[in-house]
């Protein structure tokens, strides 16, 4: 009652009759400001129509026809584009880079996984074949896209995104699997049972993690996660979809924390009061009334973390390994739809079909998360609203 | 009694795994931090901040980044907080709570913060540089490559993109802790709404401003995947003198030399070194701003 009267004093005061007096005389200052207000406002709505738009514009002429060696040069920006990244920016790049990522990750690695040297073989080959040459039919490009070879850089390039897409699912599943209950059960902790002192460790300790920047988590878990795991769990390949995923949890434990956190505590008190009274105690209350009032909010919770970890470049390009392997093994180095984008972008030609690939990618990440997005925002918060306000 | 008691267990399991629950999360924390510090704190020195690096790389310091760090931060920040101030500010002020407009906005700004920020490097790459830099390169340079390429200039734009949500957010908080009745005495004194927004409003949330900006340097600072090909460059001599250079980050610094150094073992101090002033950069903005944050939730519920 007492937030109804609030509400609408609230909503009299925004086109009140104070503001009607004061629109007697007009006022081009107030006119003007009002109107680069709201003109920048629509900025963030711009932002994202222009990145539909652009990602798209540049994964599009994979679904063309056949592209004519005339197409990737006006793409390219005449010839100086032609030249790579790695060579615009600066000799060095181009020679370390060449050092591919198998070998940086293990040589144990290469070893292991016999199968996937051809992969590695076609990395070492990408600096020998000129870049970009001799494949410009989108068409066979387009064919191979839904296979699991992911060969991008050879005579014959390949590009199998299967192998990526299950790459990805493995380490968002392994991710998930360690952080959500980790985080859930934390969340509960800090909303029903912490006292005022251990909230106040907590809360400050999850802000922190989530200013944490995802190259130092990843430089951890590359440098010493990586060896501590193998020790304990005696496997082959030092870097593996393993690492990479309790790393990339570490990630997400602050967002599956905060928004879990808060749906509970939006539980209404009298939830609380109503189960106290009937004799159930502080646990069951806990358990059995407050969690599950707030599991929307719990479901939206891991949907966002799934999209952290979907999206996630910089551990993933440090702690996975970086081989397109194919199984279901959490212990086989990984590679996911994003370190694939941010190991590859700075090589290709601009305007190569390789290029047009790796933006194909980007938007399938960027439906992916928009979706989830969606999904969290509109189908979740009604949800919550509709259980928590018993309408 | 033995019900009772069974009952007692069952509350000491549950309360005892949430609690062990947090602990693990604290202490994942406290181990990462520890084992960062310990690893680079001999490597902190003086020269190790105000030197280039030497040797290709395997010796010296860190300057270039660090340099690059910050100029690209502030560039970010010239370029978000306004934006994402006036935004916060429609959205408090002019648009009405369930409007479609604000809802959409609103959306926009929550989809923009989950976005993954390799997207926005993507983008970066697809706008900044091949739309927007190669036009201007052909009507202004006659085709002479300038703006159609890697610069610090599109990397802190893109990094203004990523950062902007975060801005709004916060600024929308602080926005709200304005008393409406200050509002309303200002408007009753005769000061028209943009006056009151001006001279009552944006000065009594000017804490909340700042946290925005502090947590998105936080965050424009350690992210590297935006940039990794929209500016940054593995090692460059100068330090970038004009909005066309490519630069050094601190984030990128660490990346390089953990999977693309020629020897890794030999620059593992420098490794360490890095990440921990990283580390540490971050780590002093998101206090000051968990503070900020912390006095303004306290004014509130004053």
């Amino acid at each position: 009652m007492a937030n109804k009267t609030k509400m609408s004093k609230r909503s009299e005061l925004k086109d009140s009759q104070l503001i009607d007096i004061t629109k007697k005389k007009f006022r081009w200052g107030d006119f003007l400001a009002e109107k680069v207000i709201k003109g920048v406002a629509f900025l963030s709505i711009t932002i994202i129509v222009l990145i539909f738009v652009f990602v798209f514009r540049e994964a599009f002429p994979i679904f063309s026809s056949s592209k004519s060696a005339d197409q990737v040069m006006s793409a390219g920006n005449t010839a100086a584009g032609q030249e790579t990244y790695g060579e615009v920016t600066d000799k060095p790049v181009v020679q370390d880079a060449q050092e591919t990522y198998g070998e940086v990750t293990d040589i144990k690695d290469k070893e292991v996984k016999s199968k996937d040297s051809l992969t590695a073989q076609a990395d070492d080959e990408k600096y020998t074949v000129s870049a970009g040459s001799g494949f410009d039919d989108n068409q066979s490009a387009l064919k191979t896209v839904l296979t699991k070879d992911w060969v991008p850089v050879s005579q014959k390039p390949r590009y199998g995104i299967l192998s990526l897409i299950v790459g990805t699912f493995k380490i968002t599943i392994i991710s998930m699997l360690f952080a959500a209950p980790l985080a859930i059960m934390a969340a509960l902790y800090t909303a029903s049972f912490a006292g005022k002192r251990m909230k106040e460790i907590i809360k400050p300790t999850i802000e922190l993690l989530a200013g944490f920047p995802s190259v130092v988590i990843g430089f951890f878990a590359l440098m010493i996660l990586a060896s501590v795991l193998q020790s304990v769990f005696h496997y082959d390949t030092r870097l593996n979809a393993f690492v990479g995923g309790i790393a990339m949890g570490i990630a997400a434990i602050p967002i599956i924390f905060t928004i879990t956190e808060d749906a509970l505590t939006a539980v209404p008190n009298s939830f609380y009061q109503a189960s106290l009274a009937l004799g159930a105690s502080k646990w069951q209350t806990a358990f059995f009334v407050i969690l599950p009032a707030a599991t929307p909010g719990i479901f939206a919770a891991i949907l966002l973390g799934i999209g952290r970890v979907f999206g996630e470049t910089m551990i993933a390009l440090m702690a996975t390994g970086n081989a397109a392997l194919m199984d279901l093994n959490p212990f086989t180095s990984v590679r996911t739809l994003a370190a694939t984008i941010g190991a590859e972008m700075a090589e290709v030609v601009f305007g190569d079909t390789h290029y047009n690939v790796l933006f194909l990618i980007g938007s399938l990440l960027f439906i992916f998360t928009f979706i989830l997005n969606a999904i969290a925002e509109f189908y979740v918060k009604g949800k919550l609203m509709k259980r928590i306000q018993g309408k | 009694m033995i019900k009772s008691f069974k009952k007692n267990i069952k509350g000491i399991l549950i309360e005892g795994l949430t609690l062990s629950s947090a602990v693990v999360i604290i202490a994942i924390v406290v181990v990462m931090v520890t084992v960062i510090v310990i690893g680079g704190k001999n490597q902190i020195s003086w020269e190790f901040l105000t030197s280039f690096p030497e040797d290709g790389m395997t010796k010296g310091g860190i300057f270039p980044a660090i340099y690059g760090t910050a100029l690209l931060v502030i560039i970010m920040s010239i370029a978000a907080v306004p934006f994402g101030t006036i935004t916060a500010i429609y959205l408090t002020e002019y648009a009405k709570e369930n409007s479609i407009i604000a809802k959409t906005i609103r959306f926009a700004v929550r989809t923009l913060a989950v976005i993954p920020s390799i997207i926005y490097g993507l983008f970066g790459l697809g706008f900044f540089i091949k739309f927007v830099g190669t036009t201007m390169d052909s009507t202004f340079l006659g085709g002479h490559l300038k703006w159609g390429q890697p610069n610090i200039l599109w990397a802190s734009l893109t990094m203004a993109l990523l950062t902007l949500p975060v801005v709004i957010v916060s600024v929308e908080e602080a926005l709200k802790t304005v008393p409406d009745d200050l509002r309303a005495a200002s408007l009753a004194l005769g000061a028209t709404k943009w006056q009151t927004i001006w001279k009552v409003v944006i000065p009594g949330s000017i804490s909340g401003i700042m946290t925005g900006t502090i947590l998105a340097v936080s965050r424009g600072a350690g992210e590297v995947a935006p940039i990794l090909f929209t500016g940054v460059a593995y090692y460059v001599a100068t330090l970038p003198a004009s909005f066309s250079d490519q630069f050094m980050v601190l984030g990128y610094h660490i990346y390089v030399m953990t999977t693309q150094s020629a020897n890794v073992d030999k620059t593992l101090p420098i490794q360490f070194g890095t990440t921990l002033v990283l580390l540490a950069l971050t780590f002093i903005l998101n206090i000051s701003a968990i503070i900020l944050r912390y006095r303004i939730r306290k004014k509130k519920i004053n």
